[in-house]
């Protein structure tokens, strides 16, 4: 038995930004289980499909998963309305994560708007090693910011309007200047235009490269084939795969952009 | 404890309740959630002569009560079926129904024959799926191309053949009777309805396919109907389905007349889904003094 399905009680709930809610739940046995760039599906009340959130905190001392998610549409907006003390029921961990290299010296991680939150748990394994770029359209936006410093990262905030953060436009420019000094590894979450033009330069640079990619999901568990992303196996040959079990992370030179 | 065992065509069932094709792939999944062997039957995912690479993402859009989907039969093809997925799913202990599905009749006809010499315990023939652009819904949407198909597995294989009908049609009891006329030992129904949903913003359809099969609860009620009309129009065994969530659901599928009964969108909802609706059967069947649930079976009294 690989999964496990409960309804856990939400311990901290926090708005952490425009329409942007952290929630903090006590599941033991998931925190013991998850894996940097898994992800966990969870059942609004009265819906008939599950919504897809990343992992944004893992502490399996404390036995709690910290979930950080945008309000998109009326899904979203029943599990933000839970209050501490309620429960959600969530099937985890699932998918397959990030690869942690261990002899990396300096990784790049690259969140794009609600892309930032599973960069988090990376931030906790990198510490220092890491350097966190996030873009967001306007300062409204900008999340964990101070938690990806905590964890030991050096952060550098990108706003579209330039109305927040050291940079004016877009995750590429301050991460072509990165790459030029060499980085072990990039890691991206974000809009698919981002995630292309992450790979892209990573690709030109010849820098390691994984993208945890999103797509509209039923099953989560691999089974349904929904959240289907072209890939190109070794042999070059073109396949769907799923994002919900052979993903969400995938290498960059796998995706078919 | 009620005995919700169910037989049918000389094929024993240890309770009626079936994850249906396309949610439950070939079972690897939720057999990390329970053991298979609850269930009393696996109905696989649709497979067709060669491997299929299914539609472009997004292949699926949540609506009201109910999902569409337009996945575009994935599948890595028979002789993949049978030769990696088939083997261990024989050792479930549960009734196998491989769905199989083709561009023409010869594909379904050649997938069913390479099926005949296996062990699997039936055949659902999908004639029904409205995601393909040749064969499918094509081929369930008209008398003479049901029969013709269903004449060309029959021809075949011996193994219990049973035809998944389209509730997209104008008289789902014509195609019924055609595919029974045509050797076919039971018909499933309902497959999805047909439908989409449009992004109002973008302009866009959300189904890359731009349409989609309608499954979940809101087709209920759909489903309960077509069960009743196909029930009074054939004289072979129906395995009902479409947005079965509960054991109630379960229950009142079986007396508009099915012998048994898949589940689909509820196992997404709940990966449990399939084994809470058999224990909820079992409950109401004991709660009202019915011993067995085969006996239940079409016995709804119409006004």
């Amino acid at each position: 038995m690989k999964y496990t399905q409960g309804c856990y009680p939400i311990v901290e709930k926090k708005l952490i930004a425009q329409d942007t809610v952290s929630i903090t739940l006590r599941c033991p046995e998931v925190a013991a289980a998850a894996q940097p760039g898994q992800f966990v599906h969870i059942l609004p009340k009265g819906y008939g499909l599950r919504r897809p959130i990343s992992i944004a905190g893992i502490d399996p001392e404390a036995g709690t998963l910290r979930l950080v998610f945008a309000i998109r549409g009326k899904g979203t907006k029943e599990l933000a309305g839970l209050n501490e003390g309620e429960y959600m029921d969530m099937i985890a961990p699932l998918g397959h994560g990030f690869t942690l290299k261990n002899d990396a010296q300096h990784v790049v991680l690259v969140g794009g708007g609600i892309g930032v939150p599973p960069m988090l748990p990376l931030a906790k394994f990198y510490g220092t090693k890491a350097t966190a770029i996030s873009g967001f359209r306007s300062f409204q936006q900008v999340i964990l910011q101070e938690d990806l410093e905590a964890l030991g990262a050096q952060t550098i905030c990108c706003t579209e309007d330039g109305t927040a953060g050291a940079v004016k436009g877009f995750v590429t420019t301050p991460l072509e200047q990165l790459l030029s000094e060499g980085v072990d590894a990039v890691y991206a979450c974000g809009p698919m235009p981002m995630l292309r033009a992450v790979a892209d330069v990573c690709m030109r640079t010849g820098t390691y490269c994984e993208v945890s990619l999103e797509e509209r999901m039923a099953c989560g568990v691999g089974a349904c084939l929904g959240c289907a992303c072209r890939t190109r196996d070794e042999k070059g040959e073109e396949q769907f795969v799923h994002v919900c079990k052979n993903g969400p992370v995938f290498k960059a030179e796998e995706v078919q952009w | 404890m009620a005995d919700l065992s169910v037989n049918i065509c000389g094929v024993e069932f240890k309770n009626p309740i079936i994850p249906a094709s396309g949610v439950f792939g070939y079972g690897r999944e939720y057999e990390e959630f329970y053991p298979l062997s609850r269930l009393g039957g696996i109905a696989t995912k649709g497979t067709t002569g060669t491997k299929r690479t299914g539609n472009i993402a997004p292949r699926i859009a949540e609506t009201p009560a109910g999902m569409l989907n337009s996945v575009g039969l994935q599948n890595p093809g028979i002789d993949h079926f049978i030769a990696k997925e088939l083997p261990n799913l024989l050792t479930k202990d549960t009734v196998i129904l491989a769905n199989i599905a083709g561009s023409t009749p010869e594909e379904c006809a050649e997938v069913a024959a390479k099926l005949d010499s296996t062990d699997v315990h039936m055949i659902e023939l999908n004639i029904s799926c409205p995601n393909v652009k040749q064969g499918g819904a094509a081929f369930g949407t008209s008398c003479t191309m049901a029969e013709q198909v269903t004449a060309a597995v029959r021809k075949a294989t011996s193994k219990p053949l049973v035809v998944k009908l389209s509730p997209n049609v104008t008289s789902i009891t014509d195609i019924a009777k055609a595919v029974e006329a045509a050797g076919a030992d039971a018909v499933s129904l309902i497959n999805t309805l047909l439908g989409m949903r449009i992004d109002i913003k973008t302009r866009r359809p959300i189904l890359h396919n731009n349409v989609g099969g309608l499954s979940g609860p809101a087709i209920f009620p759909v489903a309960v109907r077509m069960v009743w009309q196909v029930a009074n129009a054939v004289n072979i065994p129906i395995i009902g389905m479409g947005g079965v969530t509960t054991g109630e659901d379960a229950i009142e599928l079986m007396e508009a007349g099915a012998s048994a009964v898949q589940v689909g969108m509820a196992c997404f909802t709940d990966p449990f889904a399939p084994v809470k609706i058999i224990g909820e059967m079992n409950d109401f069947l004991d709660a009202h003094g019915i011993s067995a649930v085969r006996d239940i079976v079409g016995t709804v009294q119409p006004w």
